[in-house]
């Protein structure tokens, strides 16, 4: 259990994260030795180095991605060699490549990743879209491969992978480049309004009449391209809302923009009264920017997403003619058939549900299950889908077609669970609606009221209510500060998907946590270390030398932890795999066994020594040591809890929120975990059926869940919580299924996100308070008839800035200061009912 | 004074000018991305050197 990091203020040269005590790894850049946290980072800034590009330390703005050891050669890139033709690629295609790549900082990575392309033989031309994190590069394919380029971009720290351009939307794309030019039209016209309409206001006297016609006119026609262009949304949108009887927030938008611009039209036509053109196209362009500012933080965070679950498409190695040969194609999962016989490599995922035929294997359920624990199958077993391969290759033959499969059940019970989902973000709607009818029954009267009174009167002064009504401050109140938040948060690392996120969290009162992968790292880790004969850096540097060419996950804890301690690996010759029971090699002329007590014993002797035969912790694997005279050593590996677990778990009770832990591992781990991070709550030996219960039943009590998961078995709880965080590190399946996405894999995260929406809710009070006082003062005023054009707009575009502004507050970085305290209410009532 | 009833209308055309050319300019792709070139101006190394063949990364 390691807890704050014990660095000694020591930080990482290349990711800039604390270096881990007794770390003694260095490397020399430019004229220094600088301190690297890890394997990877060494092995990234040594490339960097060697490829003379140094002064990418100078560049960078911010500290580079951390690597992690195991991420630098992923066994699935060699899936991206497909033969050419096998995924539709043409001769054009070959030439060029388009990839998406991950883990962009600064400008420094655009330099690096394209100079060190351009010095590629056979690269031809390289380029970044920063903004898509797309990456264009034209090729001669015999002399460069897609998946070299890939590893190449591992190396440098940078996950790439093959885009896919019928997975990605063209049509979003559309969409956002047409917002874009409505706002550019939107404002190219506004400014001109204003220039012909600010004189109008400065003189005193007047100005001569056909002057004053023409500048209406030249108004009107600059006014045009904002109507009838940059307006679309809001008509089309006030449109819908009538057709489904729920008038929204766009309806008054569309009647103000509609009423103003004819009565200024006639105004213009006839050459008398008031014109409202520069309010026209200011209400659009300041609706639209918003607009623009909400589309392009949340589209930032869907690009980021989708970059992060681009995973290859799920493919399976299916021996056509087994037994007779034994050669494989590469095909797709869902095209597997009961009865196909297929093979899974060290570190695959297998396809669907099916049975080994030969040998055991050693398979990851964490996914799946939640147990943290490897388990051994043995030939005849059925093991299912979306288990991952650990030990040597397997054969196995399919059982259930992978529609049918495991996976496939838990997808669609997650699916199932977010029909029951309760609908959240439906008051503002609801009260939008009311607005607006009240709105226009206002407008109505006022109209008929002038009618009586002074007939010349009624028209502006039933469009001034309109104008100044200021629907605009109202719908910019919500939607400018969710996106200033939301993307406060993707800059920090979180990933908002959902638009209920800020506003639900708020009113959480429970919230649960899953165990392997959230709050804990989901890879096991050194936990005790029983001698009983040697030291331990003597046994650790055999272990390593022992288990470096395993896949096994207890096998590369302990070469990591040989690695932190800086410890090198022995030498070792003759290295055999026994499988489901370890390795055995010589090491200095002495024969060596490490795995199972059986596997060492039978090298080592009978009797297990009594420094060997303590009781492990909780959860803990144990792996032995011995050689040909006798017992060396053991091994407590366990699944450590994250740094930051207690402080998160800690943060949400000081919050007043009650927390659960829901696990599908064994009693005694959850009840360990649940002890050292001080949950209250504990439910273990869950199933994902088991656990979706769990939080309907929490539902049913009247509490608000929130729920942070990262695995398949927690895909359908995600679904089914009020608001719900997956883990980035986590499979896809829970990512899709959550409200928001943890990058970066820090936990802590989740508190931050809820320290945002205890701001961000403020902040959207605030901003409908101040509209609903701006609307009580200033529809009277304008139904008296005591405003004139100019007021009103200045009175609209000020109350509309200063609602922009409150909400950009949020981008800001929040100053330090302790948690917010709770507000009992999270729905802000408006005051005086306008 | 009078220029004035030629320079407004010129004003309004200039306008309508302005929309055609931000169309066009949009439509080659101008503005898909805003951040790219304003970072890679920094780094004034353009020249690439073909350098001897490095097919494998890491060794």
């Amino acid at each position: 259990m390691s807890g704050a990091d014990g660095s000694g203020g020591r930080l990482c040269f290349h990711c800039g994260q604390p270096v881990p005590a007794g770390e003694r790894l260095s490397l020399r850049i430019g004229n220094a030795a600088r301190d690297m946290c890890c394997v990877g980072c060494q092995s990234v800034a040594q490339l960097i180095v060697d490829s003379g590009c140094e002064d990418f330390y100078l560049r960078r703005s911010a500290p580079s991605a951390r690597v992690d050891p195991e991420q630098l050669l992923p066994p699935e890139l060699a899936l991206a060699d497909l033969p050419a033709g096998a995924d539709g690629e043409g001769d054009d295609a070959a030439q060029e490549l388009v990839l998406s790549v991950d883990g962009l900082r600064c400008s420094a990575c655009v330099w690096l990743i394209e100079k060190y392309l351009a010095r590629q033989r056979g690269v031809r031309m390289a380029e970044l879209n920063v903004a898509n994190g797309r990456l264009h590069i034209r090729r001669d394919p015999a002399l460069c491969s897609t998946s070299s380029i890939l590893r190449g971009l591992r190396g440098l720290g940078y996950t790439a992978y093959p885009f896919d351009p019928l997975r990605q939307g063209e049509q979003a794309r559309r969409a956002s480049r047409r917002l874009f030019r409505q706002l550019f039209i939107a404002g190219l016209s506004m400014m001109q309004v204003m220039m012909y309409a600010v004189p109008v206001y400065m003189s005193p006297d007047g100005i001569e009449p056909d002057m004053m016609a023409l500048m209406r006119w030249a108004s009107l026609f600059l006014t045009l391209p904002a109507v009838c262009y940059s307006a679309l949304p809001f008509f089309s949108g006030a449109w819908a809302g009538l057709r489904a009887r729920a008038p929204g927030m766009d309806l008054p938008v569309a009647i103000g923009i509609g009423a103003a611009f004819i009565a200024s039209a006639v105004a213009t036509w006839r050459g008398e009264g008031e014109i409202w053109f520069d309010s026209v196209s200011m209400f659009i362009f300041l609706l639209l920017a918003s607009r623009y500012l909400e589309a392009a933080a949340r589209r930032k965070s869907a690009a980021a997403l989708e970059r992060m679950q681009q995973a290859f498409p799920a493919a399976a190695l299916l021996l056509r003619d087994y037994p007779q040969g034994r050669e494989t194609t590469l095909v797709a999962a869902a095209a597997l058939q009961s009865g196909d016989v297929i093979l899974a490599r060290p570190g695959d995922t297998i396809a669907a549900d099916a049975r080994l035929i030969e040998g055991g294997a050693e398979l990851d359920l964490s996914l799946l299950s939640g147990e943290s624990r490897a388990q051994q199958f043995q030939a005849g077993q059925e093991a299912p889908g979306g288990a991952v391969n650990l030990s040597q290759p397997v054969l196995l033959r399919v059982e259930r077609a992978t529609r049918e499969s495991t996976l496939a059940a838990l997808t669609r019970l997650a699916e199932q669970a977010g029909a029951g989902k309760p609908a959240l973000a439906q008051w503002a709607d609801i009260v939008a609606s009311r607005f607006v009818v009240a709105l226009l029954a206002l407008a109505a009267a006022t109209f008929l009221a002038w009618h009586f009174i002074d007939p010349a009167q009624a028209w502006p002064t039933a469009i001034a209510v309109l104008v100044v009504s200021c629907p605009c401050a109202l719908s910019l109140a919500t939607p400018s500060a969710l996106a200033a938040a939301t993307d406060r948060l993707l800059r920090e690392g979180t990933l908002v998907v959902r638009g209920n996120v800020l506003e639900t969290l708020r009113r959480a009162d429970t919230i649960v946590f899953d165990k392997t992968g959230t709050l804990t790292q989901g890879r096991p880790r050194l936990a005790a270390l029983h001698l009983a004969a040697g030291g331990e850096a003597q046994s650790l540097a055999i272990a390593a030398a022992m288990e470096r060419g395993s896949l096994h996950p207890l096998a590369r804890s302990l070469v990591e932890e040989a690695a932190r301690r800086g410890i090198a690996p022995a030498e070792a010759e003759q290295v055999e795999s026994f499988t489901a029971a370890g390795m055995q090699c010589r090491i200095g002329g002495r024969l060596h066994r490490i795995g199972s007590q059986a596997f060492v014993a039978g090298l080592a002797g009978g009797r297990l020594p009594p420094a060997l035969d303590a009781r492990a912790t909780a959860g803990a694997g144990s792996v032995y040591l011995g050689n040909e005279e006798g017992w060396l050593a053991r091994f407590d590996l366990a699944d450590a809890l994250r740094p930051d677990a207690v402080a998160t778990v800690a943060a949400f009770r000081a919050l007043g929120l009650r927390t659960v832990l829901l696990s599908g591992d064994q009693a005694d781990v959850c009840a360990e975990v649940a002890r050292a991070t001080g949950i209250a709550e504990v439910a273990a030996g869950c199933s994902p059926q088991r656990k979706l219960d769990y939080v309907r039943d929490l539902q049913r009590q009247g509490a608000v869940v929130a729920i942070v998961g990262d695995g398949i078995n927690d895909a359908a709880m995600l679904r089914a919580g009020d608001v719900s965080f997956a883990m980035g590190r986590g499979a896809a399946l829970a990512q899709v299924s959550a409200d928001a996405v943890v990058m970066g894999d820090r936990l802590s995260s989740v508190a931050d996100c809820a320290r945002m929406a205890a701001r961000a809710m403020r902040v959207v009070r605030q901003n409908l308070g101040w509209a609903a006082a701006y609307n009580f003062l200033a529809i009277p005023a304008a139904a008296f008839g005591w405003l004139n054009p100019w007021m009103s707009a200045v009175g609209m575009s000020l109350s509309s800035l200063l609602v922009v502004g409150n909400a950009l507050r949020l981008s800001r970085a929040e100053p330090a200061a302790a948690l917010p305290e709770r507000v009992a209410n999270g729905v802000p009532v408006l005051a005086g009912e306008a | 004074m009078e220029a004035l009833y030629l320079l407004i209308p010129m004003s309004t055309v200039l306008v309508f000018l302005a929309i055609w050319v931000f169309f066009r300019a949009s439509d080659s792709g101008q503005f898909d991305d805003l951040e790219g070139p304003a970072l890679r101006i920094l780094h004034d190394d353009d020249g690439v050197v073909a350098v001897a063949p490095d097919d494998t990364v890491l060794r």
